[in-house]
């Protein structure tokens, strides 16, 4: 069982890549086969296999055969909906209070 | 039947200043202040901002970016000047609640012998998130937020 920090690490790698990103996107709407994902994005299936290699590594995504069609569905467990939604949530204020200090730093006026 | 899932969470966020509390409490009470860090800044556009400051007042800010608006309403709970706010506030995005939270700000002074007077500010936050009433579209957004990010922390 690979480490929490080993499986942020595959995470953040399966997404630093804008290729796997646009997979992730697709498939946060639903399962779709391989052959599917690779004309929209205009690569060869070869490439998409590639890609959800990695995404599959990373706990991401699952993908199953059935007969010969493989079809790639998002791990619940990977990074759930609410998880995600709770997130960026968080993301969100966290960004706030950083522009806070930043606004903080700044130098007071006097007024007059 | 849709399935009903309303999603509670609470998380904590902490952060130290080096201004005193009068100065953080300033920031959240001055409309001109507050609009700055709390609605500019992100990836969208402020297309209102309105706050009335006071114990039963509400503040409204709307957002708009391009895959629709989303609007905060804010309503002001408890506020012990320079010391906490309370705070309760909905999400709406096209329209479509998705989140009601309560918040808790609390400030701290911490000082440090002849170092300046600065302020440990502690945000609470306990939210009910819904999903279901536009799933699909709270998906993609919630997904375009964590994206949006992901270049900055990669950067680090």
């Amino acid at each position: 069982m690979p480490s929490q920090a080993t499986r942020v690490h595959r995470v953040f790698h399966a997404l630093g890549d804008p290729t796997r990103r646009a997979i992730v996107e697709k498939l946060s709407y639903g399962p779709a086969s391989v052959s599917s994902l690779a004309g929209p994005l205009e690569i060869t299936v070869a490439a998409v296999v590639q890609h959800l290699q990695v995404l599959e590594d990373s706990g991401l995504v699952r993908t199953t055969k059935v007969g010969r069609v493989r079809t790639c569905r998002m791990e619940p467990a990977g990074l759930s909906v609410a998880e995600r939604w709770i997130a960026s949530r968080r993301s969100l204020w966290e960004r706030r209070l950083d522009r806070l200090g930043d606004l903080l730093a700044e130098p007071e006026r006097e007024l007059p | 039947m849709p399935d009903p899932s309303i999603q509670h969470h609470t998380f904590v966020i902490e952060r130290r200043y080096p201004a005193p509390p009068e100065r953080v409490f300033a920031a959240f009470a001055d409309p001109s202040k507050k609009r700055r860090w709390f609605a500019e800044g992100e990836k969208a556009n402020v297309e209102r901002f309105e706050a009335d400051f006071r114990v039963g007042g509400s503040e409204y800010t709307r957002f708009h970016f391009d895959s629709g608006a989303c609007e905060n309403d804010t309503i002001y709970l408890d506020i012990r000047p320079n010391q906490s706010i309370v705070f309760a506030y909905t999400m709406t995005l096209n329209g479509n609640r998705f989140s009601s939270s309560q918040a808790t700000v609390e400030l701290l002074p911490t000082e440090n012998g002849t170092q300046e007077k600065g302020t440990h500010l502690i945000f609470t936050e306990q939210g009910a998130y819904f999903e279901g009433a536009d799933g699909p579209a709270i998906r993609e957004e919630g997904w375009s937020v964590l994206l949006n990010q992901l270049p900055t922390v990669l950067e680090d």
